[in-house]
């Protein structure tokens, strides 16, 4: 369970403060106007940042200042998640092995995660070489030989065309779902939300103003919800 | 600074290292120079007069040089034609050119026995004479007024093209655009390019040396030259390296607004504005500048060319040799370049403080090169008679020199690199070599070749330090063209002209072109 502990960050003379927990294998989408504090709560959890004040808990276990590299989390930035100068195969073989020195078996994993995102054989490719949304799944197939339990996804599919991302969200699902994955993406549309997670959170200013269930959200939506909209 | 979220790494600490080393290899020869310098200062004649022309020639030769700029950088700016994008590369090359070569280009065409000479001669006009005055500031503007050219351009390239077309639709006749446009353009620029070439102007020392020289025409670092060299006065050579720092911090302290904004570079292949109220006269009077400009930059280049290629085959083998030194020079002291520059560029990136690299290039302005020289000297005399380290001192000193331009290419790569695949690569854990080599460099491939180049040509064409204190069998390739001009030997100094023109180039060009290898990084 992720656990997050009357967190505080000022940046720029922005504020970031709140607190709130996920249990395992639970999904939040992150929903609110640009410049609520969606990507640097993302930020904080994914360690590029530390918050001036506060705890992040991981099963019980103080994360907060942990090295980048050292915590459970695997992040999708909304752009730049690809190497331009390395070919697919080696970008998704950075999640197992960040200094690309392979064996026969990492190779064989590089090709089966690809596989599993339905891009085998691709594996030659330049990203440049490759729709938006087949980098996405690079990305993705990455994610997967990463294997970290708690995915943070930050708008990572806001470019893509709708029913290229209405894909991509069912593919995340399969594969959350299939891991076991904590999760929290940031994204701009309700629907979106629906799709992949369970849980709601709501910002506004560096606060958390809503924290519900996504079920039937959109029948009844509370009025800090119903404003936004 | 206490805690990071992104720590710095041993290559970062390296950076913070390689920076102090470079402010003491700075410091310490000043430091030097100061302790020796004669107390209480005593200034002749002489030196007054020094400091008067060092000042005198900067200033005439930055007036000039902006003032010719106006015209060719509006033409450029407006025009499109065939060998547009070949002009404003030549614009670049006086950069890269040794200024002993550019020298030697203008006495074929200005000099006694010169082609404008005997024109002049043709006609029963008088001669013209080259030297003194006349001849520095005409070899600084020949050196500075592409400078000049590529700022104001740049100037021009960042109105924005909807501005322009706005004052088409509200019909800007030629007089509007003038008083809309180009004044307050001007009014910006030519200040900061003005004050710019007025600083390099005053550090001249090639230029001074083979145009300059006696007493009416003498710069201050000329004057440490003699001081040094004749005289063996050592603590009126350091006095003098004292007066040149004070006039470098001075120029420098007000230039450095401008310099921060020079961006070593930067593609002008924009492509030209369309140009409301255009008339045939402005359309003449562009082609007129574009093409004295053309001639004046061009000529010079083309004079050594014709006159040094046949002497090339017959150089005498102490040129070779000189050749070799200086390649072998110019690696090492890129090497070195390079080697402190990249620590220092990823340092500069994760502190996110580009105001240190401009510390730096401050420092390494307002000490010159001969005042690091004669510290050097000064610094190494207790332990060693210095003269045969003549060669490493000189590297060191090219290196230095560079290290700014290096910098200043490889910052903003390195800023971008840092905020955005080092952040990928920390979330996916990769460190060291891996994180360097996958990461970074892939990144920096690019300034670090154009960098590299220009360290190369720096160091290959630099006619300074060696100067000091060399000794015959240790010269480089502008020194040995140097004596052969001193002993009137001008086929075979024109032949040398032509090999260190062509290896210099050579040597930027390997540089550039291999950080342009990998096309795949975009």
């Amino acid at each position: 369970m992720l656990q997050l502990d009357e967190l505080s960050l000022t940046q720029d003379g922005f504020t970031l403060s709140l607190s709130g927990g996920i249990p395992a294998g639970g999904r939040v989408a992150l929903l609110g106007p640009s410049g609520s504090g969606k990507s640097t709560l993302l930020s904080v959890l994914a360690g590029f940042d530390w918050p001036d004040r506060g705890r992040i808990l991981w099963h019980g276990q103080d994360i907060t200042r942990a090295p980048v590299a050292a915590r459970p989390v695997s992040i999708l930035f909304q752009d730049g998640n690809l190497f331009p100068h390395l070919d697919v195969a080696d970008n998704v073989a950075l999640g197992l092995r960040p200094d690309l020195r392979l064996t026969q078996a990492d190779r064989a994993r590089v090709e089966e995660s690809l596989a599993q995102v339905g891009l085998g054989g691709l594996g030659a490719r330049r990203p440049a070489t490759l729709s938006g949304g087949q980098q996405a799944r690079v990305a993705l197939a990455r994610m997967l030989l990463r294997d970290r339990p708690l995915a943070l996804l930050d708008e990572p599919f806001a470019a893509l065309d709708p029913g290229l991302r209405t894909e991509m969200l069912a593919l995340v699902r399969e594969i959350a779902e299939a891991k076991a994955l904590t999760l929290l993406m940031a994204c701009h549309d309700l629907r979106d939300a629906e799709r992949l997670c369970d849980r709601l959170w709501l910002l506004e200013d560096g606060r958390k103003v809503l924290d519900v269930g996504l079920a039937g959200l959109r029948d009844d939506p509370p009025a800090a919800l119903r404003a936004w909209l | 600074m206490a805690t990071r979220a992104r720590p710095l790494t041993a290559m970062h600490w390296t950076g913070a290292a390689f920076a102090a080393l470079v402010a003491l290899s700075v410091l310490g020869p000043l430091g030097a120079v100061m302790a020796r310098a004669d107390w209480p200062p005593a200034l002749g004649p002489g030196d007054w007069a020094a400091i008067r022309f060092t000042l005198l020639q900067a200033a005439l030769s930055a007036a000039l040089s902006v003032t010719l700029a106006i015209p060719v950088a509006r033409a450029l700016a407006r025009r499109r034609f065939a060998g547009r994008r070949l002009l404003v590369t030549l614009m670049g090359a006086p950069f890269l050119l040794p200024v002993i070569v550019a020298v030697l280009g203008l006495l074929a065409v200005f000099g006694r026995a010169g082609w404008l000479n005997d024109a002049l001669a043709a006609l029963g006009l008088g001669r013209i004479d080259v030297y003194g005055l006349q001849g520095v500031v005409l070899a600084h503007v020949f050196l500075n007024l592409p400078l000049a050219v590529r700022l104001i351009l740049q100037g021009w390239q960042a109105i924005p093209a909807e501005r322009v077309r706005l004052a088409t639709s509200l019909g800007f006749t030629s007089v509007d655009m003038r008083r809309q446009f180009e004044r307050p353009l001007l009014r910006a620029v030519l200040p900061g390019a003005a004050l710019l070439i007025f600083l390099i102007c005053t550090t001249s020392f090639a230029v001074a040396l083979i145009l300059g020289g006696g007493p009416a025409s003498t710069t201050v670092e000329l004057a440490i030259y003699q001081a040094f060299r004749f005289d063996f006065d050592l603590g009126r050579a350091a006095l003098l390296g004292l007066i040149q720092v004070a006039i470098c911090l001075g120029a420098g302290a007000l230039a450095f607004g401008a310099i921060r904004r020079q961006e070593v570079g930067a593609g002008l292949d924009r492509p030209p504005l369309p140009w409301p109220g255009d008339t045939p006269i402005a359309r003449l009077g562009d082609a007129a500048a574009l093409i004295a400009a053309a001639l004046f930059l061009l000529l010079p280049l083309v004079a050594v060319l014709l006159k040094g290629l046949p002497a090339l085959p017959g150089l005498p083998p102490v040129v070779w040799e000189a050749a070799l030194r200086s390649v072998l020079l110019a690696l090492a002291s890129t090497a070195l370049a390079v080697g402190l520059a990249l620590p220092i560029a990823l340092l500069v990136a994760r502190l996110r403080r580009p105001g240190l690299v401009e510390a730096l290039a401050f420092l390494t302005i307002a000490v010159s090169s001969l005042v690091i020289g004669t510290g050097l000297f000064l610094l190494i005399r207790p332990f060693g008679n210095p003269v045969p380290l003549a060669l490493p001192v000189t590297g060191l000193v090219n290196a230095l020199v560079a290290l700014p331009f290096l910098l200043r290419a490889l910052v903003p790569a390195a800023l971008q690199a840092d905020a955005t695949q080092g952040k990928l690569a920390e979330a996916l854990g990769m460190t060291g070599a891996a994180r360097l080599r996958h990461a970074i460099l892939p990144r920096l491939a690019r300034p670090l070749g154009f960098g590299a180049g220009l360290a190369a040509a720096f160091s290959m064409g630099d006619l300074g330090v060696i100067a000091l204190f060399s000794t015959p069998g240790q010269g480089t390739l502008p020194l040995e063209m140097y004596r052969l001009m001193g002993s009137y030997r001008t086929d075979d100094a024109q032949g040398a002209a032509v090999l260190l023109m062509g290896l210099t180039l050579a040597l930027f060009w390997v540089f550039d072109r291999g950080g342009r290898l990998d096309a795949a990084t975009r």
